[in-house]
């Protein structure tokens, strides 16, 4: 059986969508075999992050109304072997499904995945309430600003309700600059207060919104570094020991902790 | 005294932690009306086997202070039943 996990915020525009696609590209890249699904009804934008929008026949409502078979609506990509989409309605809205079909989708999908990935909308209501049903694991994405942290908040009591246990935290747009002089919180406060596992940190970075104008996941350039920050998440997911970058930040708690554990250099 | 450690501005992360402890701890210890009408009831429930209680008089609320958060009852009492002090 695969993993089901379900990528959330509360608050909307924190990266969410970036995060599934860069993530689930950079575990197509580790071999492993998965499907993102966009359970962002109405509001469809996970397949133009991946560059996917031309190839779209059928979407999740169609599969959870019959109409087409689960295999029959994935779009495969043709760059990244093993990464499957399975697109969201555009005309439709969140009550066109239901957590149960959603449960049901995803235990046939983590059936046939190692990964299924549900990229959650913003808000707790019923689009939320869909994104969760079926997942066992939850990643919260959180930018370093009071709205941000208070909403992971809201959304991590609502999950711990639900019977998730650790939901691990992802730092995005982290910006090295505005932490040093003291106008960001950094990853140590990040963690303090929303009190969950940090699974990783995605830096400000500008190539994001290139990557994103082209339809090609950031994490597939080498070169970037939030590509990498992504890479990395991807490779904890699998359960390595992935030291965080070095985001040339004041070595706060959480850093100096990692350095002793990885004496060998923090460029993982 | 560092004169100017003690006039200092505080960094804007600093007011955003402090103010994002003051909400969450708010946020976190709200509790929906219907969790607190059941509260209500299971007390109102408990006391009632020993103690006549004034129902219209009932309070059941939820403090909060600095920190901490504390449930406060205020339940008044008509009269204590007869055999319950044994
Ligand atoms: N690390 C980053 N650096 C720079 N820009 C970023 C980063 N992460 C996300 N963005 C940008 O932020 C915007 C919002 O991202 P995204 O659509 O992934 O958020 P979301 O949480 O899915 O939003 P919604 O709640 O509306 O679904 C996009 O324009 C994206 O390119
Ligand atoms: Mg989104």
């Amino acid at each position: 059986m695969g993993e089901v996990l379900v990528v959330t915020s509360g608050k909307g525009g924190v990266g969410k969508t970036t995060a599934v696609a860069n993530i689930g590209t950079a575990l197509a890249a580790l071999g492993k075999k998965v499907c993102l699904i966009d359970a962002d009804i109405g509001l469809r934008n996970l397949d133009v992050v991946l560059g996917l929008e031309n190839r779209i026949v059928y979407d999740l409502v169609d599969v959870v109304d019959g109409i087409c078979e689960w295999r029959k609506a994935l779009i495969r990509d043709k760059r990244f072997e093993g990464l499957h989409l399975l697109p969201a309605a555009q005309t439709k809205d969140k009550t066109a499904v239901n957590p149960a079909q959603m449960k049901a989708l995803c235990g046939e999908l983590a059936g046939d995945f190692d990964y299924v990935v549900v990229d959650c909308p913003a808000g707790i209501e019923q689009g939320f309430r869909n994104a969760i049903a079926g997942a066992n694991r939850a990643l919260i994405v959180s930018t370093p600003e009071v709205a941000a942290v208070r909403d992971a908040d809201r959304v991590v009591g609502l999950l711990e309700a639900e019977g998730f246990q650790g939901p691990k935290l992802v730092i995005n747009r982290l910006r090295p600059a505005m932490v040093r002089r003291g106008d960001m919180m950094d990853i140590d406060d990040m963690i303090e207060i929303l009190a969950i596992e940090l699974l990783g940190v995605v830096p400000e970075d500008e190539k994001i919104v290139v990557s994103t104008n082209r339809g090609e996941p950031a994490s597939a350039d080498l070169s970037c570094r939030a590509g990498q920050a992504y890479r990395n998440i991807a490779r904890r997911l699998e359960g390595e020991m992935v030291p965080l970058m070095s985001l040339d930040i004041e070595a706060g708690f959480f850093n100096r902790l990692v350095k002793r554990l990885f004496r060998n250099g923090t460029n993982g | 005294m560092d004169l100017q450690k003690f006039f200092r501005k505080p960094s804007s992360k600093e007011v955003a932690k402090e103010r994002l402890r003051l909400v969450l701890i708010q946020d976190r210890s709200a509790v929906s009306p219907q969790l607190m009408d059941r509260v209500r009831g299971r007390i109102l429930e408990a006391v009632s086997e020993f103690l006549e209680v004034d129902e219209q008089g009932l309070e059941v609320n939820l403090n909060h202070r600095e920190t901490r958060v504390a449930l406060v009852a205020n339940i008044p009492i008509r009269k204590v039943k007869r055999g319950a002090g044994l």
